[in-house]
């Protein structure tokens, strides 16, 4: 794929790789071990992003369930785009009630999304904590909500738009900025 | 993706792309997994009222869209013709436009007529949804007959599907043909003469006189439910005639060496057109039929509430 007119590279395969090695670790000591841990993946690529944390953890400290969460029928804003978009795949792989549960996504924005998954996964248990972890946090919140766990930090005006490229979804594993092309 | 976009209404599969047809299937796919939940409610519909009007008896549509309807958190309401102004006199518009006063958002109609849901769509600005109409169509019916064999046999295209029984007074037989043609499968009919359209094959459907035939080609069987009134009005002699010609049971299976999947848009009248064995057996996809439609009906209300379909890509949040 070739990267779009005015696109810069922020982090390349090495990087997300240590970013996501360091951010698997801190789950554990986040969630003092990893026992009572459920990663649920965002639809699309946090989904992805959440497996590798997965088998990350799985090589020090054994499995940790997975799921997957598709929050387009919790939107806030389904009247407002159109026309309907695409529902994804939803596994939640057990009742969440006392778990602790890491929603995995690739960039953090408005948080709009992630109130979404917070509204969704209330409908599976009652977890006993969640906690968010993202690869990219580009500021730029719209509602009270901040990731426990962060791979990287970038600062971006609110045109510009961070596309996270994965390897299993997109054939490459890279972060870039593509500025002036947002919303 | 706009191009697959549904539209206002849902009127029949006759006006559907193939695109279109698939994006309802696909769409229903993941409707399937709310309805496994604990809590079996998504706020998508929050704040849409939806009627569903129904000028003729019906259970298993009614409560399929009010599940549907409930699951994706709409306010719904139920009218049925006996009990309602309908019984006195009302005309359809009339009753549509007092319905729209009151400020909702779509209506599910059923009704005897032919054509009643395209009427009504073009003088109501709300979403109409087609519930059966007349000899017409009934969509839903098939996309979650569509969606199962789909489900069952991995793929439409290339299947050999026959529809058995009352082709003439049908309408799911008629939205079946339109759905399973667009998306490539084989379309067979069988049934008395006397239940058959002239000139049917001129759609590109085969017929077969004989359900023996029938058995042996197909890879799935749609067995419509034979309308009891139909032998009152003299298109059949007795309805242990129909059954000793035309039903389908385990010993024609047997003798056929054939297992076809096995669908009956229900209610399903045992011993007539299709025999128990059948309709309970290892093949039969009778009930899975009834679990899809609260998908199909989930994914079709969701379509067409969706947004505006002029405005752009949503953003990445």
């Amino acid at each position: 794929m070739n990267p779009p007119e005015n696109s810069l590279d922020i982090l390349d395969a090495g990087e997300i790789s240590r970013a996501l090695e360091r951010m698997a670790g801190e789950i554990g000591a986040l969630a003092g071990g990893t026992d009572n841990v459920v990663l649920i993946g965002i639809q699309r690529r946090g989904v992805e992003l959440a497996e590798r944390l997965g088998g990350l953890i799985q090589t020090t400290r054994g499995p940790v369930p997975l799921g997957a969460l598709d929050i387009t029928l919790y939107r806030d804003d389904l009247q407002a785009i159109g026309p309907a978009p695409v529902v994804g795949e939803t596994r939640i792989p057990m009742d969440l009630t006392d778990r602790f549960v890491v929603i995995v996504d690739d960039v953090l924005y408005t948080g709009r999304t992630v109130r979404a998954a917070m509204d969704e996964l209330r409908d599976f248990g009652r977890p006993g904590r969640i906690a968010l972890c993202v690869l990219i946090d580009r500021g730029g919140r719209e509602l009270p909500i901040q990731a426990d766990i962060v791979g990287h930090f970038v600062e971006v005006g609110s045109r510009d738009r961070v596309d996270v490229l994965i390897q299993e979804v997109d054939g490459v594993d890279s972060v870039r900025v593509v500025r002036g092309s947002g919303r | 993706m706009t191009s697959a976009a549904l539209g206002k209404d849902l009127l029949g599969l006759e006006e559907l792309s193939r695109d279109q047809i698939e994006l309802v299937l696909d769409t229903a796919e993941p409707f399937k997994e709310v309805s496994e939940r604990a809590i079996k409610k998504v706020p998508t519909l929050r704040g849409k009222t939806i009627v569903n009007l129904f000028y003729e008896p019906s259970t298993r549509t009614r409560i399929s869209f009010e599940f549907a309807e409930k699951r994706l958190s709409a306010d719904t309401v139920n009218i049925a013709s006996s009990g309602s102004s309908v019984e006195k006199g009302e005309t359809l518009v009339d009753t549509a436009r007092n319905l729209e006063a009151m400020r909702i958002d779509m209506v599910v109609m059923r009704h005897p007529s032919s054509g009643a849901a395209k009427f009504l769509a073009e003088r109501i600005p709300s979403n109409v949804i087609n519930g059966g109409d007349g000899w017409h169509e009934h969509p839903t019916q098939a996309l979650l007959d569509l969606l199962t064999i789909r489900g069952a046999l991995g793929k439409i295209s290339g299947v050999n599907v026959c529809i058995c029984g009352d082709i003439l007074h049908s309408r799911v037989a008629r939205s079946n043909i339109w759905g399973l043609l667009k998306l490539g499968a084989q379309v067979a009919l069988c049934g008395p003469p006397s239940l058959m359209p002239s000139g049917i094959e001129d759609l590109g459907v085969k017929v077969f006189r004989r359900i023996e035939e029938a058995i042996e080609w197909a890879d799935a069987l749609n067995v419509l439910r034979l309308q009891l009134e139909r032998m009152k009005a003299g298109f059949i002699p007795s309805l242990a005639e129909y059954n000793r010609i035309f039903g389908v049971t385990q010993g024609r299976l047997d003798r056929a060496k054939k297992d076809p999947l096995i669908l009956h848009p229900g209610p399903i009248n045992r011993g007539v057109e299709i025999d128990s064995r059948v309709a309970d057996g290892p093949n039969s996809v009778i009930l899975r039929q009834v679990t899809n439609g609260i998908a199909i009906r989930m994914a079709v209300l969701y379509l067409l509430a969706g947004g505006r379909p002029d405005s752009a890509e949503l953003s990445k949040s």
